[in-house]
């Protein structure tokens, strides 16, 4: 069997088990899907009105804007938080020990681990767009464009995010201390980047930090495809989803080089 | 000419800023080898092995395992080897089957699974989650994920810790019957009664370094050790005077004890004393050679003693 055949097998074997193992934790799908879920409903219940647009646009429902932003940090969950958790956990007990002690390739773990943060965006995708077009009249795009935007945001978003979690797990001393590591800066990016708060009413010095990371073009790029042109004006400036997909692209390739010079296979020895 | 050893290091050293973790280990072990690593906490033996399996570089010497530097070794060579660890907590979720099967996933030449399972003593308990095993049974599934790819060299770290005696003499059986099939295994362990049981040769390191080698029975000089030859005054013996012999010695229990080099003819001697005084039997005889135990402890409090007057000496070149 060639390298890259047997790498191709071990990677969805490991998948296989990354899938059972996530299926069968109860805690972690209910923090991962529920949570998601919880907020879309709050949110939408609460700010149930519409945003007011220029004289002869239609308005705007609230759900319509709030719902991309929530796919935009539900994936981010899934990649960069259970990623980074996940592996910090599983280096610090041993488990990657307990690999690197057989002859599966160290690549076959990590593309588990990258196809598991995109299975579960998809499905974090679908069940929070299910919700919204179900109880909330969210509004699904029509053009095939657009679903291609969505598509690329999903592909680099995902994909950058599940490699900046294998980096961030470097600065992860402990098991037990990860997810006080890793819920912090993903819940000040949620509300600088706009996903909690409408993007127009963060400050400008906090837009300026949160263009500096992935979510705030993730969110960006899903709303493009979900609104009109005007709310990109008074929102962003315009959409600029061009801009959004190269600083994802960008963000892909930094990711892959951090985390390949800072991730370490084993921890605590000499 | 003899097949090449699995094991072979010369020379190793580790150190841990000031810690010497190692300070000079020579090891041999030959293909089909029971080997035990006996020493207290902290007396390298984990390094050691941690340098044999790939996880650590030596600071100084050389290992040659199974004919690589393990620092180097590649998926074929850890194809080769199998590392029992202990468990964590990890694959709670998945049966029994579903882990070992895909450990089994990672070999080119793996043993099936299902024979494994029932090699460990685990039919009938596949279908079953690991969460729900006992102590006992996680260890026999860890046992199972160092042997299903089928290795030559098996590295065993403490295997029965935590186990009853029940569970540890089934696991010990599990470990013979691997060794039967002709592999290597290496094993460290705190229990000199398992050493005993299990192994070919055993090593006692301590502070870094091998204090000694041997086989089980003689290791430490056990076999030309004085014996212990002790038996009860009863009946008629109570009454006459002890015989004549060198270094017997009246216990507190009422008990006689006589430390000797010769107890073949010291109990001989003490048979005739008694058949002379009508007693054809010495009650409660035994005669006891030192214990592995005994050397293991001799052998710890030396070197402890050693290190106390090495500390007390004023401060020299060699600091």
């Amino acid at each position: 069997m060639s390298g890259t055949r047997r790498l191709a097998r071990l990677g969805l074997l490991r998948l296989q088990v990354e899938l059972l193992t996530f299926f069968r934790t109860p805690d972690q799908l209910f923090f991962t899907f529920l949570l998601p879920v919880l907020f879309v409903v709050v949110f939408s219940t609460i700010f149930s009105g519409d945003i007011q647009g220029p004289p002869g646009e239609p308005a705007v429902p609230f759900p319509q804007y709030f719902v991309p932003g929530m796919i935009a940090s539900g994936i981010v969950s899934v990649t960069f938080a259970n990623l980074a958790t996940g592996i910090a956990v599983e280096q610090h007990e041993g488990l990657l020990r307990r690999l690197a002690a057989t002859p599966l390739p160290r690549s076959a773990y990590f593309a588990g681990k990258v196809a598991l943060a995109f299975v579960t965006s998809v499905l974090i995708v679908v069940v929070i767009l299910a919700i919204g077009v179900a109880a909330f009249g969210v509004s699904l795009p029509r053009e095939p464009a657009t679903w291609a935007v969505f598509a690329a945001v999903l592909v680099l978003g995902a994909g950058s995010c599940s490699l900046l979690g294998i980096a961030y797990t470097r600065i992860i001393r402990s098991a037990g201390s990860a997810p006080a590591v890793v819920q912090p800066p993903y819940l000040v990016l949620q509300f600088i980047s706009g996903v909690f708060l409408q993007y127009s009413v963060v400050p400008g010095w906090l837009q300026a930090v949160a263009s500096v990371f992935p979510l705030k073009w993730m969110a960006q790029a899903l709303r493009s495809v979900f609104l009109p042109e005007w709310v990109g004006r008074d929102e962003y400036g315009s959409w600029e989803t061009g801009t959004a997909l190269l600083v994802l692209a960008a963000w892909f390739i930094g990711a892959a080089v951090l985390a390949r010079l800072s991730f370490r296979w084993s921890r605590g020895q000499g | 000419m003899a097949a090449p050893p699995a094991i072979a290091a010369r020379g190793l050293e580790k150190r841990y800023g000031a810690v010497t973790a190692l300070a000079g280990v020579d090891l041999e072990v030959a293909p089909g080898e029971v080997f035990a690593l006996l020493g207290p906490n902290g007396a390298g033996k984990t390094t050691l092995v941690e340098i044999l399996e790939g996880f650590r570089r030596p600071g100084a010497g050389e290992a040659r395992v199974l004919g690589e530097d393990p620092a180097r070794g590649g998926p074929a060579w850890r194809a080769r080897i199998g590392v029992v660890f202990q468990s964590a907590g990890f694959f709670d979720v998945l049966t029994v089957r579903e882990v070992v099967a895909h450990f089994a996933s990672f070999y080119p030449a793996p043993l099936d699974p299902t024979r494994v399972i029932a090699m460990v003593g685990l039919e009938g308990q596949e279908r079953r989650r690991l969460k729900h095993l006992s102590g006992g049974q996680k260890r026999r599934v860890d046992l199972a994920l160092g042997i299903v790819g089928d290795p030559e060299l098996i590295f065993l770290d403490e295997p029965t810790t935590g186990l009853d005696p029940e569970g540890r003499r089934q696991l010990w059986a599990v470990i013979r019957q691997f060794a039967a099939l002709g592999k290597t295994v290496l094993l460290t362990t705190h229990y000199l009664e398992e050493a005993e049981a299990l192994a070919d040769r055993v090593a006692i390191i301590i502070r870094g370094r091998f204090a000694a080698e041997g086989t089980p029975a003689a290791i430490g000089g056990r076999e030309e050790g004085r014996a212990t030859v002790t038996f009860h005054l009863a009946g008629r013996l109570a009454e006459a005077p002890l015989p004549p012999l060198p270094g017997l010695e009246r216990l507190p229990d009422g008990r006689v004890a006589l430390a000797t080099a010769a107890p073949t003819q010291a109990v001989a001697g003490l048979a005739r004393w008694a058949s002379a005084l009508g007693e054809p039997e010495l009650p409660g005889l035994e005669i006891r050679r030192p214990t592995l135990e005994d050397v293991y402890l001799r052998l710890v409090r030396a070197h402890d003693a050693e290190a106390v007057a090495a500390a007390a000496l004023p401060a020299g070149g060699s600091a």
